[in-house]
């Protein structure tokens, strides 16, 4: 058998991943702002939250780095940034050097990161620890999520909460509601189907409850359908001349920043990037990705910043998981359990929330956390949204003081 | 409403559910025999030889080499390998929908679904359709041969860090997902220990640059293991019978296909105990397919699962006969499935994708409605056009398999029984289509 060559093999499918079928660039023409008044537009300055997801396990050691500790260097030698390459936060942790947005944010304070964030007995299953951090229920499985709880509290107007893109996932799942589905890659709903979908929107003695729940789905595009149409330039995928770009984090914000901007009456918009799953030749891949996230929400968080509909909006970015303090062989890292999290946003008060976990009395190879994940949920639904916290997080949680 | 019969309407669940919807002249065929008949002839086919699967041949590029020292190397390198990994996406949507009997592209998607590998990350074409062609020979053996397949498969090796996990220093992930979502359940039974020495019995495994794979002895640590209480120096296939033979592998088994094949809710313990039955010492997924497929609880369940993108698309494809060789029109087919959260090839991770509620967003409607709208247009509505309008409603229902409309739908589908293209494409989005 021929010799198998990692590295180079490495590099191609991570290139391939980034650079590959999707990404043929189309870019959505900018949309047709309609400046007609509209009957329910978001009162400016009402607090709106972002929910960045971040899929696979972000290493967090290697996000917000301790740079100067020597247990981190000796845990991964391979993995590990040299003090001159990170982004110095202060005289102990710096920044990922592909962060150089966010480090602006945080030299102009509006860059809040919580350090260990976890829960009780971390679980290291990427489907069971993400299903804990949207349900808000460590103990045990529930089948609702967290905005999900919020939006079945609160009403029953469906835009209150939107997922870009069309897999709703688990937090935005409530007991009676759901959250809206938006993308920019369809031609609008015509008004004779939208007629016909209404009239299958009413329920039937005989249904069952999935088919309740389609009902449903179509009662929401009722009110969905004219809002979104303000805001999208839609596009018709046979037209389409490419693949393109559909579900990049950066056109993901974008869609968010023009719903924001024409008063959309959300509160909650829910956007995610995959990839941090980075068992094996983390260095370049996590370094990509991270790029990734700082090209999309710098923009984004300056672009909302001075606009009167976003000067009240916060990015909350966080992951199921961090990953093992030691590199395996691979020069990736497995799934390990505190991580931080990032809070951005005007209204933000910048700065280091929660003790940074040590490198050396670790949990069975992990960090321990020092920060329970359901006091920023606590504090957003609290602060933000303006809410009672304990349907969404339960009773006992508690403000850290990030806004 | 009444509609058609008990057995027709059990049928087409059957044959729905059994493969990418269903068509009233071919339900009305089965319905004639004996379900349990009809599955032996149907499981019994050989997938390779289906006419439609002979006119579809899988496209096995050649890999290009992968050596480059400029950019714009790189860059070609990374399209050339794009446009061998689009080939074979389109290439098995029109085998989807060639096939005569679509039984054994279903079963393939399901497997391909329960051991989720993406080509967001594998970077060769050439691995995942070997991958698909092993799915697709083996999802009616023993299940023990297909996991250890999987073990030893280029494309999951490359997903999962197989190709990576040495014994100087194990890369878990093969390990913990093999246990967690291919062979056991979260948490069922299994310690971070038991992750950590199951990773161990599965180093030293290399891929060769065709996508050939073997253990390197160098690279293997043979030294003592304990996996699930087992001790020795276990290597791949040990590894993978001390995990089979745990009691919660064969429930766990089982209640996946389940939860693919008939419902989004989790079958009794009756039926699963039935399903655990047929499986038996032997892991026979043949047994186990015909056993849910035949189970009384399988019937009484309709209406409980939501059809997924693949499956409504594909299905509404055939049922409505949509010529696909435009290139453009299949592109963006593919689009659309991406955007409905589905495209084969690229599970969102190695869970698999979502189900039941998941599917049902807005957005997904909007593209529901894009592509019924494209597909009535193109496709054959004679049934429909044919009938009475006074019988319309009946003839769609027949179309596209639905043997029965609640009497909401029956409203809303009145008032288009005088254009055939609007009642077929409101059809298709029904509560009615869109579970089974």
């Amino acid at each position: 058998m021929a010799e198998f060559n990692r590295r180079k093999f490495l590099i191609v499918g991570g290139g391939a991943a980034a650079a590959g079928l999707l990404s043929g660039v189309v870019a959505l023409t900018l949309p047709d702002m309609l400046g007609a008044a509209h009957d329910r537009p978001l009162p400016e300055g009402s607090g709106i939250l972002v929910i960045v997801t971040l899929n696979g396990g972000n290493d967090g050691i290697n996000t917000v780095i301790p740079y100067t500790d020597n247990a981190y260097h000796d845990a991964r030698p391979e993995l590990a940034f040299k003090p001159e390459e990170v982004l110095p936060l202060d005289g102990q942790l710096g920044l990922n050097p592909a962060l150089q947005g966010l480090s602006e944010m945080w030299k102009s304070r509006s860059l809040a990161i919580v350090r260990g964030v976890g829960y009780p007995n971390p679980d290291r299953s990427h489907f069971r620890s993400m299903d804990i951090w949207q349900t808000a229920s460590p103990k045990e499985p529930v089948p609702t999520g967290w905005i999900g709880r919020w939006l079945d509290a609160t009403g029953d107007d469906p835009l209150r909460a939107v997922n870009i893109g069309g897999v709703m996932p688990l937090m935005s799942i409530g007991e009676r509601q759901v959250a809206s589905a938006l993308s920019g890659w369809f031609p609008g709903i015509p008004v004779e189907t939208m007629a016909t979908l209404s009239a299958l929107s009413d329920d039937d003695p005989r249904d069952t409850a999935e088919m309740s729940a389609i009902r449903r789905t179509y009662r929401a595009s009722k009110v969905t359908e004219p809002e979104f149409g303000r805001v999208l330039k839609r596009l018709d995928p046979a037209a389409a001349a490419n693949d393109a770009d559909v579900d990049s984090l950066q056109a993901q914000l974008d869609l968010v920043a023009r719903c924001v901007k024409a008063a959309v009456p959300t509160r909650v918009y829910m956007v995610q990037l995959g990839g941090f799953d980075t068992h094996a030749a983390e260095r370049g891949t996590h370094q990509e990705l991270l790029k990734k996230v700082d090209t999309a929400l710098t923009p984004f968080l300056r672009d909302m910043s001075t606009h009167a509909h976003g000067k009240n909006l916060v990015v909350l970015m966080y992951s199921e998981f961090g990953r093992r303090v030691a590199a395996n062989s691979a020069q990736g890292t497995d799934h390990g359990a505190a991580g931080p999290v990032f809070l951005a946003g005007a209204p933000v008060k910048g700065g280091f929330y929660g003790d940074e976990p040590s490198l050396t009395d670790l949990n069975d190879g992990d960090l321990k956390s020092t920060t329970d994940f359901r006091d920023i949920y606590h504090e957003l639904l609290s602060r933000t949204l303006q809410t009672d916290p304990i349907p969404s997080v339960g009773p006992g949680r508690r403000d850290l003081g990030f806004l | 409403m009444s509609g058609q019969s008990t057995q027709w309407q059990a049928t087409a669940r059957l044959l729905r559910r059994a493969g990418f919807g269903a068509s009233g002249p071919q339900i009305d065929a089965v319905a004639k025999q004996d379900r349990s008949v009809y599955l032996d002839t149907a499981l019994g086919l050989d997938a390779d030889r289906d006419p439609g699967a002979v006119a579809t041949p899988r496209p096995i590029p050649v890999t290009p080499p992968t050596n480059y020292t400029t950019g714009a190397e790189l860059t070609a390198l990374q399209n050339e390998l794009s446009l061998q990994m689009n080939d074979l996406t389109e290439w098995w949507v029109r085998r989807m929908v060639a096939v005569q009997e679509p039984i054994h592209e279903k079963l393939t998607l399901l497997w391909h679904d329960h051991f989720a590998t993406s080509a967001q990350k594998v970077p060769f074409a050439v691995w995942m359709g070997a991958q698909n062609q092993t799915l697709r020979t083996l999802k009616l053996g023993d299940f023990r041969t297909m996991a250890v397949a999987m073990l030893g498969d280029a494309a999951m090796l490359y997903w999962l860090d197989g190709f990576s996990n040495n014994a100087n220093n194990p890369n878990e992930n093969l390990s913990r997902e093999f246990m967690e979502l291919f062979t056991l359940g979260h948490g069922d039974g299994y310690s971070e220990m038991d992750v950590r020495e199951g990773a161990r019995a599965l180093t030293g495994w290399g891929i060769g640059p065709g996508g050939q794979t073997k253990v390197q002895p160098d690279q293997h640590d043979s030294d003592v293991k304990t996996v699930l209480g087992v001790t020795g120096n276990l290597d791949h296939t040990a590894f993978c019978d001390v995990v089979l033979s745990q009691p919660g592998s064969a429930p766990f088994v089982a209640g996946r296909l389940w939860r693919q094949l008939a419902s989004d809710k989790s079958p009794s313990p009756e039926a699963l105990g039935r399903l655990v039955d047929a499986y038996g010492p032997g892991r026979d997924l043949k047994a186990l397919t015909k056993a849910i497929l035949l189970d009384p609880e399988f019937t009484s369940s309709t209406g409980t699962i939501v059809t997924a993108p693949i499956e409504w698309m594909v299905g509404l494809i055939r049922a409505l006969k949509v010529p696909i060789d435009d290139p453009v029109f299949l592109h963006a087919i593919l689009l659309a499935l991406e955007i409905m959260g589905q495209r084969p090839f690229y599970p969102p991770n190695v869970n698999g994708w979502p189900s039941g509620q998941a599917w049902l967003s807005t957005t997904s409607t909007a593209a529901r409605v894009w592509a019924a709208d494209k597909f009535v247009t193109l496709g054959d509505l004679s049934t429909v056009d044919d009938a009475a309008t006074g019988d319309r409603i009946d003839a769609a229902g027949y179309l596209i398999g639905v043997g029965a409309w609640t009497d909401r739908t029956v409203a809303a589908l009145k008032d288009l029984v005088d254009d055939p293209k609007r009642i077929v494409a409101a059809a298709v989005n029904s509560p009615e289509y869109l579970t089974a």
